[in-house]
């Protein structure tokens, strides 16, 4: 077996993008080649953007984003930054791709659902073909305190595109511990909000919520339309420009929220928000979203296809409430009793959730299937 | 009562009396949520014991995990 093939067989992915690229190298006329090289001529509108100019083009070119989360907002955000020419761009995902995620995930496109294709290969594929010089790594992984340790060595930024406070409020700790910038977003409906976290300078993550909740709306319980998710986006990738380019200065320092629908934007001005004793940021940091005891439990039930998901900390959910706001999703068959909510899913796959928030997803024994299932229902 | 919420003019019954009586009336008592009332930033204890008035300033802004 020749070297080549071997390189075909574990990566068929990057080496048929490179015969892609071969291809249209051969139809391109030498003029347009010159000017697909020339990274001055690529950024060119960029580089005019006197805040910018060729110096803060440069700094992007060095820079290394950390993007956790391939759904919506994963996909533009990490589609801006590379069509903006930052120098490396990882993106982390567990999911793949479906039907229901075409209408906002731009990366992604029909083939993509019809073969189930992880988002975070999907994105690479995609984000290779929009800009060749950016280095992209891709990583199919439910992303928890372990590897974000790891993923996050060395970057610049991390950028949210989770669904879940879970994964952010362990983000925020890393971000922390490393001294590493990372800008939150979320969005559902018609609503988004955002806020940029620089160690140091601002509030984090922990002193304005100072736990996970439970039970929120999410983009399956209530919907989202594009715009929304455009709008978080927009913002988010602003901020990282800014930080990136080194235009500290120029940075929002607000907690943002609006609301597309109902015509309203709030932003807050959040620097006084900075808790001295918060467990994160505070003088005395203990990072507790690192710790064991700080994060979910997840484990497969011995010989019952039955994954169990303990939050990690006890709630006390109010099951005739989260049964009326499931009940708006008239394909799962509902059923409450004084201690447990039941919900088919689909493919004989079934949730049952108990008052303290511990959830049992039956029909499966693969973990990261489950936490995406439970994050996705229950916030 | 006549309060600015989030840039807009709103009449709220005069029944609602402190910061979290009036989350609760707009359906966001469950949530995380930061209030900024006369441009000051509550903390979360004081949503209780703050008492509200006609011509309040009100910004509130809920936290959301999609995404």
């Amino acid at each position: 077996m020749s070297l080549e093939h071997t390189k075909e067989e574990l990566d068929p992915i990057s080496s048929s993008s490179t015969a892609e690229n071969k291809e249209a190298a051969t139809i391109l006329q030498p003029d347009a080649s010159t000017q697909l090289a020339d990274p001055h001529h690529r950024y060119s509108r960029q580089e005019l953007f006197a805040p910018l100019g060729k110096t803060g083009q440069n700094e992007l070119a060095r820079a290394s984003v950390l993007i956790i989360g391939a759904g919506a907002l994963g996909s533009s955000s990490a589609e801006t930054l590379v069509r903006a020419g930052v120098g490396k761009v990882i993106i982390a995902d567990r999911d793949y791709v479906e039907w229901s995620n075409l209408q906002r995930q731009q990366l992604f496109t029909e083939e993509d659902a019809a073969k189930r294709t992880p988002k975070a290969i999907a994105a690479r594929d995609r984000l290779v073909q929009i800009n060749s010089s950016v280095k992209i790594e891709a990583h199919i992984a439910d992303v928890t305190a372990d590897e974000l340790g790891e993923l996050a060595r060395d970057v610049d930024l991390i950028m949210d595109a989770t669904d879940n406070f879970e994964t952010r409020l362990t983000i925020n700790d890393i971000s922390q511990k490393y001294n590493i910038p990372w800008i939150y977003g979320g969005c559902v409906g018609s609503y988004g909000i955002t806020f940029t976290i620089v160690p140091g300078v601002t509030p984090c993550l922990q002193c304005l919520m100072e736990s996970a909740p439970l039970g929120g709306d999410t983009c399956d319980t209530s919907g989202i339309i594009p715009p929304a998710v455009q709008m978080v986006v927009a913002h988010q990738t602003t901020e990282a420009i800014k930080l990136l380019s080194g235009n500290h200065d120029q940075l929002r320092g607000t907690l943002l929220s609006f609301d597309l629908w109902k015509n309203e934007q709030v932003s807050i001005k959040m620097n006084a928000a900075r808790k001295p004793d918060c467990p994160s940021c505070g003088a005395h940091p203990t990072y507790p979203h690192l710790s064991h005891e700080g994060q979910s439990k997840s484990e497969v039930l011995c010989g019952r296809d039955t994954v169990q998901i303990r939050p990690a900390h006890r709630q006390k959910l109010d099951l005739q409430q989260t049964a009326r706001r499931l009940q708006k999703l008239e394909q799962h068959e509902i059923s409450v009793n004084p201690f447990l909510l039941s919900m088919t899913i689909d493919q004989g796959r079934r949730m049952v959730v108990f008052q303290d928030g511990r959830v049992m997803v039956h029909g499966t024994k693969d973990i990261a299937e489950a936490r995406s299932l439970y994050h996705r229902y229950f916030g | 009562m006549e309060l600015m919420i989030n840039g807009k003019s709103r009449s709220v019954s005069p029944d609602v009396r402190t910061i979290e009586q009036l989350l609760q009336s707009l359906q966001l008592g469950e949530k995380r949520v930061i209030v900024e009332w006369n441009q000051q930033i509550l903390q979360k204890e004081e949503h209780g014991t703050t008492m509200i008035e006609s011509g309040d300033t009100l910004e509130i802004v809920h936290f959301v995990g999609g995404g």
